[in-house]
């Protein structure tokens, strides 16, 4: 049955370091909810997984699963299960020991256990090596052995610490439409640590956004993306990211995509500017276009990405009138990076 | 275009001695092998040259005998005392050596305040020379003032005094107590550098897999510190099979050879009793027994380093 995991005002400090790693976290996952902790290297997400894990205690605050405060007790006592960015199989046992490991604390009579493991085993399609031992596996191989070892006993949470990241691409990409269906077949709630946007943004229910130890926002993915909380968010999320344009005590901020050639453009309530070309990439189809942009602020080095439907002859050097749609603004306060209050740009 | 030319002639590559490895790679294996040819292998020869000869410290002459030392040697009670002596000796220093390293390595590893200080101690008795501290234990095991026996006196546990070294069993479990006192702190230190190896995300999979304590040691930790608890038993076996200072500096042999295993007695024959071709006869009984249990500690590494 899947449990819901609350985290309030989590705080974890090491011995050694003055900064904490993780500074007042306050989450509240649904039951059978897809989480993603997205941030980038050292932001403190794994620690925080590892919390809610039983790997790590708290310094300060509480872990609820399934309601009940879990502080102080075993990472067994928590019904949790996870899976590791090395994947951690154990290298001297083959892949049926491998799955079958976590069943034999729960006192299942060893026909039944092996029984399971076949099941799981099937189930991600790697019933066929069973006998093998890890080092024989190839990486996705390694990875499913790992996902197998982790659904076995059917826990109520499922913790994945960047299980993807050691797989080469055009595999992440299969992996990751497999791990969808997979959860959303199982409905155990799940916690996935990424610092890849890209499996954030396909993957979650909801991201939270991590920083410095802090969550900066925490909602579905479309609303992340649309409506960052501050410009760590607006930036980090996006490829290319959200440029920002100061203008007086704020900054404007708008997505490549929403900076176009002023003929692609409709509608009446957009802002024009004037966009001096640099240089020009030619990225899957889009076309991203660095240059400078005048009129909305400062100048500012900005990128514009023109998708394949947006067919208007661009060449470096020349300048030439983009357009955004004033909708498409998100206006941040300079000081402190906090999104503000939108005010009119005109020209 | 003369300058040009000059500048290529000087800068022509040249192969110094540094890049002929066909050259350096004997060179730099001499010393090694001179090491040994003179050190091990020369006295080896030497040894097995006098088991088959009646060579004595009276007479060196080289006669050949063929195996009559042998012969006088299996009809020697006190031999067959001695290898029985070594094979529990060294079976039991062993066992205990393994576990209580186990044991020490697995504190050692562990996250504690004054660690450090704790590793230090922990080492002394490796680091101090034998001969020193094995008479220190022979203070320790005196007949009259052992301060154990006087410990167990006020404690109530105790009247008169134990003789350690004079008793049979007794003697033979100061011996063994203090080899595996002086032998622990290195197996200790070779399996600790075994248990550091093991990736944590492991020991951490294996916890949340719901794995307690002992199940972790038996089948996570145990297994993949293996090879390394193979190669501490290896040189713990070695160097216990092969020591005669703690029971020369102890019992010498004694009491009525309770405690006499082969190095010693091979010693005593062949220095103290003159008789080096007898006393060489022994101990090569030593090189066949090395020679297998090295054999069988190898394959088992070998079995098990392919994960």
């Amino acid at each position: 049955m899947p449990l819901a995991v609350e985290l309030r005002g989590l705080k974890k400090h090491y011995h050694h370091g003055d900064v904490p790693a993780v500074d007042g976290v306050d989450i509240a996952t649904e039951e059978g909810e897809y989480l993603v902790l997205l941030g980038p290297s050292g932001c403190g997400k794994t620690t925080l997984l590892r919390t809610v894990a039983g790997l790590e205690e708290p310094t300060e605050g509480e872990v609820l699963i399934g309601g009940n405060v879990v502080n102080g007790l075993p990472p067994r006592a928590r019904q949790v299960a996870m899976v590791f960015q090395s994947y951690a199989l154990y290298p001297h046992k083959s892949v049926l020991d491998n799955i079958v490991f976590p069943l034999k604390a729960t006192k299942m009579p060893k026909q039944e256990r092996r029984q399971r493991a076949r099941w799981a085993a099937d189930l991600l399609g790697i019933g066929q090596l069973l006998a093998r031992k890890p080092r024989q596996l190839s990486g996705g191989e390694r990875q499913r052995v790992a996902l197998a070892r982790a659904l076995v006993r059917e826990p109520s949470v499922f913790l994945l610490d960047e299980p993807l990241s050691n797989l080469d691409a055009k595999l992440r990409a299969i992996a990751r439409d497999e791990l969808k269906q997979f959860q959303s077949r199982l409905g155990t709630t799940t916690i996935y640590v990424t610092h890849d946007q890209a499996e954030a943004m396909g993957l979650g229910d909801r991201i939270a956004v991590m920083y410095a130890g802090k969550v900066r926002q925490l909602g579905a993915p479309r609303e992340v993306y649309d409506d960052p909380a501050d410009t760590f968010v607006a930036t980090f999320l996006g490829s290319p990211p959200m440029n920002l344009v100061r203008r007086g005590d704020r900054l404007v901020g708008f997505r490549p995509e929403s900076f176009l050639p002023a003929d692609a453009v409709d509608g009446d309530n957009a802002l024009s500017a004037q966009f001096d070309v640099a240089r020009i990439e030619y990225l899957s189809g889009d076309r991203h276009i660095y240059g400078t942009v005048r009129g909305i602020g400062e100048e500012t080095r900005v990128i514009a990405r023109l998708p394949a439907t947006v067919s208007a002859p661009i060449d470096a050097g020349e300048a030439q009138e983009f357009r955004v749609l004033e909708r498409d603004l998100r206006f941040f306060d300079a000081e402190t990076g906090k999104r503000a209050a939108a005010q009119p740009v005109g020209t | 275009m003369a300058p040009v030319d000059e500048a290529v002639g000087t800068a022509r590559p040249r192969a110094t001695i540094a890049d002929r490895s066909g050259l350096l790679a004997p060179l730099f294996l001499l010393p090694a092998v001179v090491y040994i040819v003179a050190l091990v292998a020369l006295p080896f020869l030497l040894a097995l040259a006098f088991a088959f000869s009646d060579v004595t410290a009276g007479d060196p002459s080289f006669d050949w005998v063929g195996l009559r030392n042998f012969e006088a040697i299996f009809d020697d009670p006190v031999f067959w005392r001695s290898l029985q002596n070594t094979l529990v000796f060294t079976v039991i220093a062993m066992v205990l050596i393994v576990v209580l390293a186990k044991a020490l390595a697995m504190i050692l590893v562990a996250d504690f305040r004054f660690k450090r200080l704790v590793r230090f101690f922990v080492l002394l008795p490796w680091t101090t020379p034998i001969a020193l501290a094995a008479v220190a234990w022979l203070w320790m095991l005196d007949s009259i003032y052992s301060p154990i026996d006087w410990v167990l006196r006020n404690l109530g546990l105790l009247d008169g005094n134990l003789y350690w070294l004079g008793r049979d069993n007794l003697a033979m479990a100061s011996v063994i107590a203090v080899h595996v006192w002086r032998i622990v702190p290195l197996a200790a230190v070779i399996i600790m550098a075994g248990l550091i190896s093991i990736p944590k995300d492991i020991t951490d999979a294996a916890e949340i897999d719901g794995a307690g304590f002992w199940r972790r040691l038996w089948e996570i930790t145990i297994p993949l510190n293996l090879p390394v608890i193979a190669v501490a038993t290896l040189f713990g076996a070695i160097l216990t099979f092969t020591d005669m200072t703690v029971v020369y500096i102890l019992t010498r042999g004694g009491p009525a050879n309770a405690t006499q295993v082969l190095p010693s007695y091979a010693f005593f024959k062949g220095i103290g009793g003159g008789d080096l071709a007898q006393g060489a006869a022994i101990a090569l009984f030593l090189f066949p027994l090395l020679l297998a249990a090295t054999v069988a500690v190898l394959r088992a590494v070998r079995r098990l380093e392919t994960f």
